[in-house]
Formats: C-alpha cells, sequence, structure tokens
C-alpha cells in the first residue's frame, strides 16, 4: 500500500509532496453553499462515525461506521462511501469562487470527525493548502492526540459543550463528559485555532436557564473563547430514524420558541462575557 | 466617496397613495382610441409622421385630466387609477373577441364597462385593414406564417403593440426643456433646402416634432390650470399649498428646464407618461435615473432648499406613479407578460464613461423608494462591478430580503464587453441601462427592438423526431428520419438545421413587422429624445438611431442540453435505448397518459383528416374520437419501454449541477439559438443579437410544447432563461450558479436571466447579506451576467394560493420583472413555487 502511493507520487505531479490527498475515509454526505456553519460561503463534508448516541441527533445515519442503507421517500438510499481526499476536494474546489468572495471554506462534520482523525487532517490539509478557510464541527471526546494532529491546519473549532453534568450528558449521549472538557481546555490553551462553543438547546435536557448558564460559565473561562451558539432543538432528523427502522426517542419534544431562546440568550449575556448568538 | 446609506422613513401619504392605486380592479378607458381615431380620419392625405404628430396633439389636447388625491407629482393617463387606454393603430380585432372576458380572465383581468366597449367598437371600425399587425402580415412569407401558426416562435409583442423598449434622454429635456428641443428642431429645419434629396422627409419629421412638443406643453399646461382650480376650491391649507406647487411646476416644466428637484421629478414624470400615451411600447425604462436626477438634488441640498426626507417622498410618488400605468394585452400575450407589468426599468449604480464608479445618495435612496411604495414598477437594477461599494450591494440585498423580487443584479464586467462587441464605443458601453426585463443598451442612442419574439427552442427539436411535420403538417424542413442517424452528431446536426431554418423564419417576422412600424407607426415625440433622429430627420422607426439592433430571445437551453445529453448517453454512448424508443415515447408522453391539449390535438388532427377524406364528422362523432383517445391503454410492451427509458432519463446527470460534460453540452445548445442569429440584419440598418430569457412565456409556450427527450412531459413549462429545469438543480446555488456561468453570455448580448429562489433565512442577519452579496460577486466572477432572486418560503406562496385575499401586495420576481403574486394565473404560481428553493 505504502508502495503503490508512493510510484503514484512519483509519477503524478499533482500527487507529488501532496501525498495526503491518497489518505481514504469514509463520508455520507457533502453538501454546498451552507452558510450557517462558520464564516462565509461553505461547503460541508459529513464524515461517518460517531462514538456518541445523542437521542437527539438529526443525522442518525452518521452515528455508525458501517455503510447502511436507509428508506428515504420509500427508496431505499445507500448511506456512506469511501473516498480519498482528493476525491472529495474535486467538490469542495468547485466554490473556490465563492470562498474567496466571502472568506468561506471548508466544514468538516459528522458524524465525529475525530473518529477518522488521519482522515480529517488530511482534508483540512488540502483544504489549507489551496487557502480556504477551515472549520470542524466536534464534540472533542476522543483522546487528545487526535485532536492535536489536526489543529494546525484548523482555522475555527466548533466544539459542541452539551451539558456540565457527566451523569446527565451520559444519560442522553451514551457517555460521559469528563474527556471533552478536559480537551476544550486543552484547544482553548493551545491557541492554535479559533474556538467556538456551540450548544445544542434540547428540552427536557439541558434547557433549563441554570443548565445553560453553567456551560456558559465554562465556557466563559477558556481563555480566548469569545462566542456561544444556541442551536434550538429541531425535529428534521425524525423521518431518518423511521428509514433506519430505528425508534425516535424525542417523539413529542417540540422546538423550544424564539421567546424562550431570547431568554436563555439573556441568561448567558447577564453570565458572561461572551457573545452569544442563537443559530449556527 | 461616503454615501448617505441609512434609510429614510417613510411618509404617511406613500402607504395612502398606495392603498387609493389598489383600491379597484384596472380598467379599460376609451378617450384615446376616440380621439386617435378623429385626428387620422381628419389627416388622410397627409404624410404619416404629420398623422402621428397630429393625433398625439389631438390626444393632449383633449384627453381627461386628473389630479389624484394627495399626489405630489401629477400626470395621469386615465382617470381610473390604473386604468389603460387602447390603440387600435396597433391591433384592435383581439380586443374586441375579448370584450367578454377581459374581465374574468385569470392573467391580469381589467374591467371595462359596457359604454366603453361601445365607443370602442365604433371607433375600432375605423381602423379595418389599416393597423400595423396586418401590414406587417402582409409583408410575411407563407412558410413563416406557418411556423407560427405551430408555435415555434411568436413575436405577439411588437406584432400586435408599439414598440417601447426604449430609454430617451431624460437629461437633454431636464436641462432644456421642451422648449429647448423644439429649438433645436427649427434650427434643423433651418438647414433643410427645399432642393434637397430628402427634404420631404426630414422636413416633415422636424414639423412633426415640433408639433408633437408644443402640444406636451400644453397639456402641462392644461395641469397646472386644473391644479390652480382645485387649489381656489381646497378648505386644507397645506393641500392647498401642494397644489399651488404642482400648478407652478407645471406651467414652468417641461416647457423649460429644471431649475429644482421638484421641477426636475415632475418634468421627468410627463416625458416617463406621455411616451407612453404615444405608443402602447412597453418597457419604456427611465434608465439611469439615480445620475440624471443627481444635479438637481445636490443643487437643491446644498443650499438647504430641499431635505432629504422631502426629496425621498418625492422620489417615492414617482414610484407610486410608475404603477398607474398600465396596459392591457391580448390574453395569450397577458400570460407571457402576466403582472400588470410595464417593465420599466430603472438602474443604479455603475460606471461613468471613463470607468469610475459613480454611485451617488440617489443610487441609495432609490433602493429605499421600492421599500417604500413595495409595488413591482419600476424593475429596479444594479449594475455591479469590480469597483462598487459594497455598502450599495448591502443596500440592495436588504431588499432583495423583503421578498418584493427587485433588485435585478447585472455584471459591468460582462455586459460592457458584450456591447462593445456589437459594435458600442468604450464611452457608451460603459454608461449603458437596462431595457424591460433583462436587455443593455445606451441610453439616449438605440432603437434596441430587444423584445423582439420568443424563439421556443424545444419545438425545432420536436421536428427532428417528426421530421418537420407537426399535428399532420408539414411545419419546417425535412431532416430525415430520426431512426435513421448513426451518430450523435448525426441527430445533433439536424437539430442545428432545424434550429437554423425556424430562426430565419423568426428574422422574416420580425423584420417584416419593423417594415410596418416604419411605414404606419413612426413615432416623432419618442424619436425627439434619441440622437441622431434629430440630425438625420428621420424617426427611430425609420433607423434614425445611432444603434439599431433587433433582439429576439430563445429559452429553452436547459431542456435542449438535458435532452442532448439524455440522447448521447442513452442511444450513442451506452446503447440503452434507440432513437425509435425516444421517438416512440415522446408520441406516447412516456405513458403518462394524454392531458387535454393533447387529446384535443390529436382529435382535431383525425377529424381533418376524415374531412379531407370527404367525410362527414358530426360533434357525437368527435366526442366518441376524443373518448377513444382517452380510454386508450398502451400496450404493455409500450408501457414498460416507456417507463424504462423515463427512469433511465430521471436518473441522468441534469443541467445545473455543476457537471462538466452536461454543461459542456448546454454551453454547445446555446450556441445552436445564439450563433445564427448574430448573422441577420434589420430594415433600420442594424443587426440581430440574441437574448436568452423568457420573461413568463416559458410556461404557456410549454403548454404548446410536446414531451422532449429530457423527460419533461407535454405541455409541462420549459427552463426559464439560462436557469436550469424546474427543481432539476438540486445542489444548492453554487452548483447551480456554476453551471448556468458556464453558458457564454457575452453573446447572448441582448440579456441573459438566471432565477435564483431563496427561503429567507439564506439572507437572515447581516453575515446573511454578506453571504448573499458574496454569491452574486462570485457568479459574476465566473462572467454570470444577470441574478435575480425570489425570497419567499413555499410555505407562504401556498398560503398564497389558498387565501389570497391575505396575499395582496405579496410581490414575486417571475422572470426579469416583479408582479403580485395574487394576479398571476395558477400555473405560473405552480411554475414559482416548484422553482427549487434554496434554502439551507
Amino acid at each position: 500500500m505504502e508502495n503503490a502511493i508512493n510510484t503514484r507520487a512519483m509519477q503524478d505531479p499533482n500527487i507529488y509532496g501532496r501525498e495526503y490527498l491518497q489518505t481514504k475515509g469514509r463520508i455520507f454526505d457533502i453538501q454546498r453553499y451552507s452558510i450557517h456553519d462558520g464564516k462565509g460561503i461553505r461547503t460541508i463534508v459529513f464524515l461517518k462515525g460517531c462514538v456518541l448516541r445523542c437521542k437527539w441527533c438529526c443525522n442518525p445515519e452518521s452515528q455508525e461506521y458501517q455503510i447502511q442503507t436507509m428508506m428515504v421517500q420509500g427508496k431505499p438510499k445507500v448511506i456512506g462511501r469511501d473516498v480519498t481526499v482528493e476525491e472529495v476536494m474535486e467538490t469542495v474546489v468547485k466554490d473556490e469562487p465563492y470562498y474567496r468572495r466571502s472568506g468561506g471554506g471548508l466544514t468538516l462534520s459528522g458524524g465525529e470527525s475525530l473518529c477518522q482523525a488521519e482522515f480529517a487532517r488530511d482534508l483540512l490539509h488540502a483544504a489549507k493548502a489551496r487557502g480556504m478557510n477551515t472549520a470542524m464541527e466536534s464534540m472533542a471526546g476522543l483522546p487528545y492526540e487526535k485532536i492535536e494532529m489536526l489543529l494546525p491546519y484548523l482555522d475555527n473549532y466548533l466544539m459542541d459543550i452539551k451539558h456540565i453534568d457527566p451523569e446527565k450528558h451520559k444519560q442522553f449521549t451514551g457517555r460521559s463528559n469528563e474527556l471533552m472538557l478536559e480537551n476544550a481546555r486543552k484547544v482553548a490553551q493551545s491557541g492554535m485555532t479559533k474556538l467556538d462553543i456551540r450548544v445544542p438547546v434540547i428540552p427536557t435536557f439541558n434547557d433549563k436557564p441554570e443548565e445553560i448558564r453553567a456551560i456558559a460559565q465554562f465556557a466563559d473561562k477558556l481563555p480566548g473563547v469569545t462566542k456561544i451558539h444556541l442551536l434550538p432543538y429541531h425535529r428534521l432528523g425524525q423521518d431518518k430514524y423511521d428509514g433506519l427502522g430505528r425508534k425516535y426517542e424525542m417523539d413529542g419534544i417540540l422546538p423550544p420558541d424564539n421567546a424562550y431562546m431570547e431568554m436563555l440568550k439573556q441568561v448567558v449575556q447577564q453570565n458572561s462575557s461572551l457573545y452569544c448568538q442563537i443559530g449556527g | 466617496m461616503k454615501y448617505y446609506s441609512k434609510a429614510i422613513p417613510k411618509s404617511e401619504r406613500i402607504t395612502r397613495l398606495v392603498e387609493h392605486l389598489y383600491a379597484k380592479m384596472p380598467e379599460i378607458e376609451a378617450s384615446r382610441a376616440v380621439l386617435i381615431t378623429e385626428s387620422y380620419q381628419q389627416t388622410e392625405n397627409e404624410p404619416m409622421i404629420i398623422r402621428r404628430a397630429k393625433a398625439f396633439e389631438h390626444i393632449l389636447d383633449n384627453i381627461p385630466i386628473i389630479i389624484r388625491d394627495e399626489e405630489l407629482i401629477v400626470g395621469s393617463t386615465t382617470i381610473a387609477p390604473r386604468g389603460c387606454q387602447t390603440y387600435p393603430e396597433f391591433s384592435w380585432e383581439w380586443l374586441e373577441a375579448e370584450f367578454e372576458t377581459v374581465e374574468t380572465r385569470a392573467a391580469d383581468p381589467f374591467y371595462i364597462s359596457d359604454e366603453t366597449k361601445k365607443k370602442l367598437h365604433e371607433a375600432n371600425q375605423y381602423w379595418k385593414g389599416k393597423t400595423t399587425s396586418e401590414l406587417a402580415t402582409a409583408y410575411m412569407a407563407p412558410e413563416t406564417l406557418t411556423a407560427m401558426e405551430h408555435n415555434v416562435f411568436t413575436p405577439g409583442n411588437y406584432f400586435y403593440n408599439g414598440v417601447g423598449h426604449i430609454t430617451v434622454k431624460y437629461e437633454q429635456v431636464l436641462a432644456i426643456g421642451f422648449e429647448g428641443i423644439i429649438r433645436i428642431a427649427e434650427e434643423h429645419l433651418a438647414n433643410c433646402k427645399v432642393g434637397d434629396g430628402d427634404y420631404a422627409k426630414r422636413s416633415r419629421f422636424l414639423q412633426a416634432v415640433i408639433i408633437s412638443c408644443k402640444a406636451v406643453i400644453r397639456y402641462a399646461e392644461r395641469y397646472a390650470r386644473l391644479a390652480a382650480e382645485m387649489a381656489d376650491r381646497c378648505g386644507d391649507p397645506a393641500r392647498k399649498a401642494e397644489l399651488l406647487k404642482i400648478s407652478a411646476n407645471c406651467a414652468r416644466v417641461p416647457a423649460k428646464g429644471a431649475e429644482n428637484f421638484h421641477e426636475a421629478c415632475q418634468s421627468f414624470w410627463f416625458v416617463q407618461q406621455l411616451l407612453q400615451l404615444e405608443s402602447s411600447g412597453h418597457s419604456i425604462s427611465p434608465g439611469r435615473f439615480d445620475q440624471y436626477m443627481y444635479p438637481y438634488f445636490k443643487k437643491d441640498l446644498d443650499k438647504g432648499a430641499i431635505t432629504r426626507e422631502f426629496a425621498q417622498e418625492l422620489m417615492d410618488c414617482i414610484w407610486v406613479k410608475l404603477n398607474d400605468l398600465n396596459k392591457c394585452r391580448d390574453a395569450a400575450s397577458a400570460e407571457g407578460f402576466a403582472g400588470y407589468s410595464l417593465f420599466q426599468n430603472l438602474i443604479v449604480g455603475g460606471q461613468d464613461e471613463n470607468g469610475m464608479d459613480v454611485t451617488n445618495d440617489l443610487s441609495f435612496m432609490c433602493i429605499t423608494c421600492s421599500m417604500h411604495v413595495f409595488l413591482p414598477q419600476p424593475s429596479l437594477s444594479i449594475r455591479v462591478w469590480n469597483g462598487s461599494p459594497q455598502d450599495l450591494l448591502i443596500h440592495a440585498a436588504e431588499l432583495t430580503r423583503t421578498g418584493i423580487g427587485l433588485p435585478a443584479y447585472y455584471n459591468d464586467e460582462v455586459v460592457i464587453p458584450a456591447l462593445m462587441s456589437r459594435g458600442l464605443t468604450l464611452e457608451d458601453a460603459r454608461t449603458y441601462n437596462i431595457i424591460g426585463c433583462v436587455e443593455p443598451q445606451k441610453a439616449g442612442k438605440t432603437e434596441g427592438w430587444h423584445d423582439a419574439a420568443f424563439f421556443n427552442m424545444c419545438r425545432p427539436l420536436e421536428f427532428v423526431f417528426t421530421n418537420g411535420y407537426d399535428k399532420g403538417e408539414l411545419a419546417s424542413i425535412q431532416t430525415g428520419d430520426v431512426e435513421s442517424f448513426q451518430t450523435f452528431d448525426e441527430f445533433y446536426d439536424a437539430y442545428k438545421k432545424q434550429m437554423e431554418y425556424q430562426i430565419s423564419l423568426l428574422v422574416n417576422a420580425d423584420n417584416a413587422i419593423d417594415q410596418a412600424h416604419m411605414e404606419r407607426c413612426p413615432l416623432p415625440f419618442e424619436s425627439c429624445m434619441v440622437d441622431d433622429c434629430m440630425a438625420r430627420g428621420m424617426a427611430l422607426q425609420e433607423g434614425g438611431a445611432i444603434y439599431n439592433f433587433t433582439g429576439p430571445q430563445g429559452f429553452g437551453i436547459a431542456n435542449v442540453a438535458d435532452s442532448l445529453y439524455a440522447i448521447k448517453k442513452l442511444v450513442f454512448d451506452e446503447h440503452k435505448a434507440t432513437l425509435g424508443d425516444f421517438k416512440r415515447a415522446l408520441a406516447l408522453n412516456y405513458g403518462k397518459g394524454f392531458d387535454e391539449i393533447t387529446i384535443a390535438e390529436m382529435t382535431a388532427q383525425i377529424v381533418k383528416e376524415l374531412k379531407q377524406a370527404g367525410r362527414d364528422v358530426s360533434d357525437e362523432d368527435i366526442a366518441t374520437i376524443a373518448k377513444t383517445i382517452m380510454d386508450t391503454k398502451l400496450s404493455d410492451a409500450d408501457q414498460a419501454m416507456c417507463d424504462n427509458l423515463y427512469d433511465m432519463i430521471d436518473a441522468l446527470p441534469k443541467f445545473g449541477n455543476d457537471i462538466e460534460d452536461v454543461d459542456a453540452l448546454a454551453r454547445d445548445a446555446a450556441y445552436t439559438y445564439t450563433r445564427p442569429v448574430e448573422k441577420y440584419k434589420n430594415p433600420r440598418g442594424g443587426i440581430f443579437q440574441a437574448g436568452v430569457y423568457p420573461v413568463s412565456a416559458n410556461v404557456p409556450l410549454g403548454g404548446q410544447t410536446g414531451a422532449t427527450p429530457d423527460g419533461r412531459l407535454a405541455h409541462r413549462p420549459v427552463a426559464d432563461g439560462v436557469s436550469p429545469s424546474s427543481g432539476k438543480d438540486v445542489h444548492g446555488p453554487t452548483a447551480a450558479a456554476n453551471s448556468v456561468a458556464k453558458l457564454d453570455h457575452g453573446i447572448a448580448s441582448n440579456g441573459t436571466l438566471f432565477n435564483q429562489k431563496f427561503h429567507p433565512s439564506a439572507l437572515s442577519g447581516e453575515e446573511g447579506l454578506n453571504n448573499f452579496v458574496s454569491l452574486i460577486r462570485s457568479y459574476f466572477d465566473q462572467k454570470g451576467m444577470h441574478m435575480q432572486f425570489n425570497v419567499v418560503s413555499r410555505e407562504t406562496l401556498l398560503d398564497a394560493q389558498q387565501h389570497p385575499e391575505n396575499y395582496k401586495h405579496l410581490v414575486v420576481r417571475v422572470a426579469g420583472y416583479s408582479a403580485l403574486f395574487t394576479t398571476l394565473s395558477r400555473s405560473l404560481q405552480d411554475d414559482i413555487i416548484a422553482r427549487t428553493e434554496q434554502g439551507f
């Protein structure tokens, strides 16, 4: 395998010195013209596989690393494909004119990108090499070494912090949160990337004012963090659970209304020095 | 330069003016038709140009006038708000035929009283055999008439109406008034020597100009007197003062040059209004209003004679007045131009003749006007280039965000070289403005005939499959049995031959109509404000303009591109289907059943054949034939072939998704229209140039088109402008824009049109606006020419269909212009809803 890559690298001037283009990974979607995840007009690459099982997850097809079949509007659809960084970049570069004008670029999402850390690193590397802005949505719940290796190529870390209480975190996501909070501190201290904190506001899980306040206060103490996003729960992923033959455990829960979100925004602003935005 | 970019608040007067304007259904009035007929009856032996001037004079001296409540800018063509006059000299028979339905039709209904019907009917009798449309028909070749019967193209616009589509030298009227223009005409007249070979034509043209301009001055004086009389009777001192000011303004302008901003606004308005009383042409476009009005605004502002608020209010009043003008079209055209639109295009920003940006405070205020008045007119446009201030584009994006469908964005970096390729000087090209929907030209120097015809690029594709036949009749050339083609190139060549032949007929139709306008409806008033009519002593219709063009527009590029791709892939690359399969599937509408139109067409054809065979066909027979066709079941084999082919086509990549080889084919397919068109000349000494935009004709003309090889079913709308087929662009706005940018926009110098629809969330917040502006700039970086947007949620549109009463003011972008959603026909509403919504 190693040899095959090197041989190609010798023959193909596009690859020579850019071996990172040959790294393989598994994605399940590429979405262009994303304008709510990081600066400017962006392309989001969704990596497949996650270690959490958040009950509200709007991309349930992202959770398993395995390639799956999901029913979409009555038709079976294969979810997940194996690609090289180069293949992904063929799509990503199509919108370069838009990135240039808007300051946008590539955003990695998932799943959890850190589950395929080498692939994620090399995607970010490829984007940086072409002068694009890079961002990653991630919950940071994997060993710090995986995060550390992609920091040199990451302009903006959009980090999810879902709850401060380890027990409740475990109950709703399947895992406790100590590692994530620890990594948040480390990323902030590294000073290598702009760190923004994002909180999915989920009724019955973390939507009480004191819960949001605790997250805001934690985020406020992270060096360099100035911005927190409150992302209101939505149900747009519900049909996918049916499509995967899974039960939607959040059934019957209504999204928080605008007035409630504004109230939570007040809570953040009164209890921290952070700039708070509702939505991405 | 620093701009005063803050939006100025709206005065309450504007809300009331708008409410008054929309209180009732618009009405047809008879006074113009009666007056022009009276005049024509008395001038039968005089030169045509003099007859036109005297008729214009007779109308202006006698047509009823009105000053509406609270107006600050006056001049109304009809007593009823948003009413319209008729123009029998161009055509009238359609209106008589539609007297009983015009009030109840789906698209653009008009009220018409029995008394008006009677008056119009009496006046119309005079015009039998005297109209431009009758003369145009007499000039057309028989094969052209056949092609038009078979709906390959329609030159309906100028066939039945005046030409319009012009921007005159407003700045000259503002500066020297019509007294000044009369002086220029008199000087030219003094230089005409009776012995000159062209004395007869020149002298009469100049005399006609003088008659027309004097009539305009007298018309304004009628308003001065009316305002003074109303002031006398007025008990409200504030309104009394306004009326006295109106009276003073109308006594001075447009006779003399304007001395302040208020006079300039009034002078502008009389020009704008009266151009549309001289002829029924639409798309009389104010053009670069922010440029020629600015000196008057700046002068008043500098000496403290006006506040920004009052200047804004005056401009708002003009915006309202632009919606007071109206036009009744025949039922078919009303579908094609739905939304009572007059396409008065007003453009802000851009460059001067030296290539410097000329954005000013009025550029911003014009955008604010559209926010305040919130009506479809004027068709507001923005010129965008690399030097455009971001502030201006953000303010424009704020207007876009309201969902009004305005402004349209134009790319200087494409338009300027495109115009230069047609012979404009660098200076003229840099100071272009837009006419009507999307057509660029140089104001005051051009007779552009910009909207010369709709050409349906899908129809020649049908002829390839039918070997030139349509409804049992040979309607085009024969390019051979489609099943005999062995290569894709053979197929494509047949299409190109069909296109070239039909385009030559289109040219014949346009030139015949052009000739008829030249002979029967030269327009002295319009001509005196366009160079070089006065010096040449020729009307615009005779070739008096410096630049002369004819711009017919093609549409359906996306359908043709996707069709060619489907045939190339499935027949010749992958051998999964034959041309015979396609031919059969198209005739069977892919086995999806026949709609009413097809059944009616097939029945008519069988009846015709039976009659030709000498058989009597009763109404009962016809009903039986129709029922038999309706009940016909396809054989299992046919149904399976159709289903299979349809699914294979459906799975193919489509134009609008940033896919290299499909887009390359689309670029090439567009050349099958744009390249042949530019070879031809018109009778005014100018050339043809192609446009690629459909207004809203893609819906009704799609209704005349059978199934196409891209999987489009019979009689469904065809793709609009350069946009992808409705709903086929599934990779978002950047992918769609990249595909569209791969077409050659420069060669379509009569304009291209790219629609995108956004959900409001895409433009939310400051970041949303910035991203939106970036999207436009990036499309333009890739040499796109024009872009326009509907920002409204699908739910809103569906609700508006259910409850039109709640959405009287819902404005949407149709195509090159905006219209009130609820006034559109149901099918056009559905088409707008179906356009891919770029939400995300």
